[in-house]
């Protein structure tokens, strides 16, 4: 049974369909990039996937449960399912430590002391240890960033989404919150990651999926996909990214 | 002799509400002249002004109406040596307390144009008062159309006090009908009714105002 | 005829003066309590309920804010004993002063939460969050924050409002203003000297209400 499943999903916003009967697999420890114009919709597969969005047909299946089924716990699924967005989305009247320790505490009931050091742990990680106590606003973008992958990493998920983590960052912040992901990934943790790093998929993924006009237009290993494409769509997306 | 409450008095009622818009619009009018004034002197560059404006404004605000209006009702007797009317007492302590009010939001509004409009008019020669006239107060009275239609409507609200020193008022009028007809629930319903049915639409047309102007940005 | 200003009358009554003040601080506290209970739980509604919630609420905070507090309060005194309901001079201040302020925080706070930004909210569900813990943790404590000011403002004028409840013979300091003014018929005098008792209270009101902020939004 895969980690993920996609079933013919198709999504609409009003009269604009965003996902168009997209099936997709995803095993466990698999490291899958995901590539594509704005508007493609490669976020909205993943928002579907924890459930921030609803969806008009299909199923989507984590772990054996459907996610798009009302039944279903969404709480319970969401602290299994790590996400990271574009814009680091910390809680700005919370201390690092605080934005980690929240849903610890609050959902599993962990206990303080507990808490603070797993939050010690997940900083270690992501190489921001002494920043503990610090406040978000007195943090770079890539530090924000990393702290906002500890605080997912925190919950022990079974897999982490990025949606474009690194779109909003200064060039020169990239390369730290990369390492991060790259570190992340050998730990074996199961990844989806949209991104615009095409240099840093064809290193780490270990699947690459194409998405054009709400489908899966090619998928594959990383390195065959982005040496070989298959269709005029991702020639003429790979040299407009890669000029 | 107790009556029964009837078409009659809400007509009187209603009649009694032209006193409430009256006081309101000479209350606005006053108030107006007194904020303009205040206003400026908030944003005038010579500090010793701007601390007399914030001075009044804060004195003013942190006193309750009723008191200013009691105040006024005695004090202007000793002041001018003659008896004073509810309508006079009620106006002067109007038109101090909403020129605090008014002065507040429009230096609100004057503050709220970039600095650079300032820059532009001193570079090009203007006065301060050249600037304020033909640069700033322009642009700032569009900001402030919304708030000030707002404050219209407390006014409305805050003319219910001027019952207290006999005015009369809607609300006044309110408490003469219940000592003739004895239904407190029923008058005091149809007073508010009656408020009610001039303040909403004052305030759906702030907010549509400030929409538009949100628009306009 | 020249008139003399006679002060010392009014300072002969100070022990009236503290428990009117000791009235008035109460009303005061006791409406802010509730009035923010009320504000929170009707922005809550507000913004987040169902539409069977949202109208009355939307109702309420219009009809409130539309019409004056002097008729609210004769509604609630005068009007309700006519319908069974009785309720003594202090009751029905604290019943008319919380129902107003109530929709007054309504809306600040309403303002507040739509404030917060959408993304923080996904952030909150996304780490396994319920409604009611997002609520709690991660938009309420910014909300607040961000309409500290407006808050605190409100609850000012409210003291400043309570002088009203003068007007159905509750013994705050308004009212005392009014027994004094018969006992010693120095009328400009005492209400001179309320005037500026208010106008201390107010300015003490608003320095609590800043040394709070330092420490309620201080960073730990």
């Amino acid at each position: 049974m895969s980690l993920v499943e996609l079933h013919d999903v198709v999504k609409r916003f009003g009269d604009n369909t965003v996902l168009d009967r997209v099936s997709l697999a995803v095993e466990p420890g698999d490291i899958v990039a995901i590539i594509g114009r704005s508007g493609s919709g490669k976020s909205t597969m993943l928002r579907c996937i924890n459930g921030l969005e609803p969806i008009q047909h299909g199923r989507i299946v984590f772990d054996g449960e459907t996610v798009n089924d009302p039944a279903t716990n969404l709480r319970k699924l969401r602290q299994r399912v790590g996400i990271v967005f574009q814009s680091y989305n910390l809680f700005p009247h919370l201390s690092v430590e605080k934005n980690i320790t929240l849903a610890p505490r609050v959902v599993k009931g962990m206990e303080h002391d507990a808490a603070r050091e797993l939050a010690a742990h997940a900083l270690a990680r992501v190489g921001l240890a002494d920043k503990i106590d610090a406040y978000p606003d007195q943090l770079s973008g890539g530090q924000q960033q990393r702290v906002a992958i500890a605080r997912s990493l925190a919950m022990q998920p079974q897999l982490m989404l990025f949606d474009e983590i690194t779109s909003a960052l200064d060039p020169e912040l990239t390369g730290e919150v990369l390492k991060v992901l790259e570190q992340v990934a050998k730990e074996g943790m199961t990844m989806m990651l949209v991104t615009h790093e095409i240099g840093f998929a064809r290193r780490v993924a270990t699947r690459l999926i194409f998405m054009h006009r709400g489908r899966i237009w090619e998928e594959g290993s990383a390195g065959d996909v982005l040496a070989k494409p298959r269709t005029p769509e991702l020639a003429t997306f790979l040299d407009a990214v890669l000029h | 002799m107790i009556r029964e409450f009837s078409i009659i008095d809400v007509y009187y009622l209603l009649l009694a509400a032209r006193w409430t818009l009256a006081l309101t619009g000479l209350a606005f009018l006053g108030g107006g002249l007194v904020g303009l004034l205040i206003a400026v002197l908030r944003v005038s560059p010579t500090a010793p002004l701007r601390a007399l404006g914030a001075g009044y404004i804060n004195v003013v605000q942190g006193i309750p109406l009723l008191a200013w209006l009691f105040v006024f009702f005695f004090g202007l007797p000793i002041l001018a040596g003659v008896r004073v009317s509810p309508w006079i007492a009620a106006m002067v302590a109007f038109s101090i307390y909403a020129g605090a009010f008014l002065g507040d939001i429009w230096r609100g509004c004057l503050q709220a144009i970039p600095r650079q409009q300032w820059e532009a008019g001193a570079s090009l020669g203007l006065s301060f008062a050249a600037q304020l006239r033909y640069v700033i107060v322009p642009q700032a009275v569009r900001v402030a159309i919304p708030p000030t239609v707002g404050f219209l409507v407390q006014l409305i609200k805050n003319t219910s006090l001027a019952a207290v020193i006999g005015f009369v008022e809607l609300t006044r009028e309110g408490q003469l009908t219940n000592s003739t007809t004895y239904r407190p629930f029923t008058v005091y319903i149809v007073v508010a009714a009656i408020y009610f049915a001039m303040c909403f639409p004052l305030t759906r047309w702030s907010r549509r105002l400030e929409g538009t102007l949100r628009v306009a940005r | 005829m020249r008139y003399a200003f006679n002060f010392r009358d009014i300072w002969a009554q100070w022990p009236s003066i503290a428990e009117g003040i000791g009235v008035t601080l109460v009303l005061t506290t006791v409406t802010m309590v509730a009035g923010l209970t009320i504000g929170t739980l009707g922005a809550a509604g507000r913004v987040y309920g169902r539409s069977w919630l949202r109208m009355p609420l939307a109702a309420y905070v219009e009809v409130v804010r539309n019409t004056p507090l002097l008729v609210q309060l004769f509604i609630v005194f005068f009007g309700l004993p006519s319908l069974g309901v009785r309720f003594d001079a202090m009751t029905a201040a604290l019943i008319a002063l919380s129902v107003n302020l109530g929709a007054y925080t309504t809306e600040i706070i309403r303002a507040g939460l739509e404030a917060v930004p959408r993304a923080q909210i996904e952030a909150g569900y996304s780490l396994g969050l319920s409604g009611t813990q997002v609520f709690r943790h991660v938009v309420l404590a910014p909300a607040i924050r961000i309409v500290y000011p407006a808050l605190t403002s409100q609850f000012v004028l409210m003291m400043l409002a309570t002088s009203i409840v003068s007007q159905i013979s509750a013994p705050d300091l308004f009212h005392i203003a009014s027994i004094i003014q018969s006992r010693t018929f120095r009328d400009f005098e005492i209400y001179a000297v309320i005037a500026l008792v208010y106008l201390a209270l107010a300015l003490i009101l608003k320095l609590l209400f800043a040394a709070i902020a330092q420490i309620a939004f201080a960073r730990r």
